[in-house]
């Protein structure tokens, strides 16, 4: 068992957990943090391969991969959190399950 | 509904599971060992004169995935600064709420934070630090000085600071295609300016990436602020 693994499958097991999240959760807040999970799962993923190197040091090419992603992380979760905060204050709803009332947009 | 909430529903366990056991597999599949790009790459920045192998990798070998990444940055700023409703709400509720405690550290860090995130930027490319990195603590001195009512939350949206969320990303445009002029192709710095301008383009990106993680924060937090629905 070698290191890079625990923490690839760490990244996985992230994945996953965002992914049921995503999908189980109503709550909107809920589904962008998970959203976040699974971008966390994927960096720990890329990260965690980038370290097979039998020598010299990991490589930086996945490392500058998730560096970039997670600039669009911060980007993505901003741009989800505004917009359902604004989906709230027009509805009054936090999540897509329930009908927005007849005129509740303003 | 309710009868929904008491199990965990089955189709995102089952989604979920089978998410786990796929990339599970693929990740196990991969063999043991394996260099990547690890040896070229090091080769790579030390001819490029960018010691910091990461910011060569971002900057230089795979500078059109950073040129696409800040266009990404800006237009989500762009568009969390078109969603907020009353700029003013913010400044209203941080009003006279600063102590003197919090104005005392943030007179001690906030000048810190911008020498760390200066130095972040100048180390970038020799030692772990770099744009990005940088202008996270720029973005976050700023943040500081919002919430301890030093700097006003409503100038978000003022020209200045829209000038300065645009010019890391018009530089690096610009440099992008300057040797598209003399006949090289897109991003293909010449060799004998290569270091100043991966630096040139560093500094402005910190600037841009400071005042975007700065406009996202005050944008959403003005979105609601106070609390108060319609």
């Amino acid at each position: 068992m070698s290191t890079y693994l625990v923490y690839t499958a760490g990244g996985v097991l992230l994945y996953a957990l965002g992914t049921y999240g995503l999908l189980a959760k109503r709550h909107l807040i809920h589904k962008v943090i998970s959203a976040n999970f699974m971008g966390s799962g994927v960096f720990l993923i890329l990260i965690g391969l980038g370290n097979r190197s039998p020598e010299g040091g990991p490589d930086p090419v996945p490392q500058a991969m998730v560096l970039t992603g997670i600039v669009v992380t911060v980007a993505l979760t901003a741009l989800g959190l505004a917009i359902v905060k604004r989906y709230y204050t027009a509805t009054g709803l936090d999540n897509l399950d329930d009908e927005p009332s007849a005129g509740g947009d303003r | 509904m309710g009868d929904r909430r008491r199990f965990p529903a089955l189709l995102p366990l089952l989604a979920s599971g089978g998410v786990l056991a796929f990339v599970g597999r693929a990740v196990l599949a991969l063999p043991p060992a394996a260099n990547g790009l690890a040896v070229e790459m090091r080769d790579g920045a030390k001819a490029s004169g960018i010691k910091n192998v990461v910011t060569a990798v971002l900057l230089d070998f795979r500078g059109y995935d950073t040129l696409l990444e800040i266009a990404v940055l800006m237009l989500a700023t762009v568009a969390v600064l078109s969603l907020r409703e009353d700029p003013a709400a913010l400044s209203r509720r941080i009003a006279g709420r600063a102590g003197p405690v919090l104005g005392a550290l943030t007179r001690t860090l906030a000048p810190l934070m911008i020498i760390v995130a200066g130095h972040l930027v100048w180390v970038g490319s020799s030692e772990p630090g770099g744009a990005f990195q940088g202008g996270a603590v720029l973005g976050a001195a700023g943040i500081l000085l919002v919430l301890s009512g030093y700097a006003q939350p409503a100038w978000a949206g003022q020209r200045i600071v829209r000038w300065v969320l645009t010019v890391g990303l018009l530089a690096f445009i610009g440099v992008a295609l300057y040797p598209m002029f003399g006949g090289g192709s897109l991003l293909q710095y010449p060799a004998e300016s290569r270091k100043s301008l991966i630096l040139f383009i560093e500094i402005l990106l910190t600037l841009s990436i400071g005042a975007s993680i700065l406009s996202l924060f005050l944008a959403s937090a003005s979105a609601t602020a106070g609390g108060e629905r319609p």
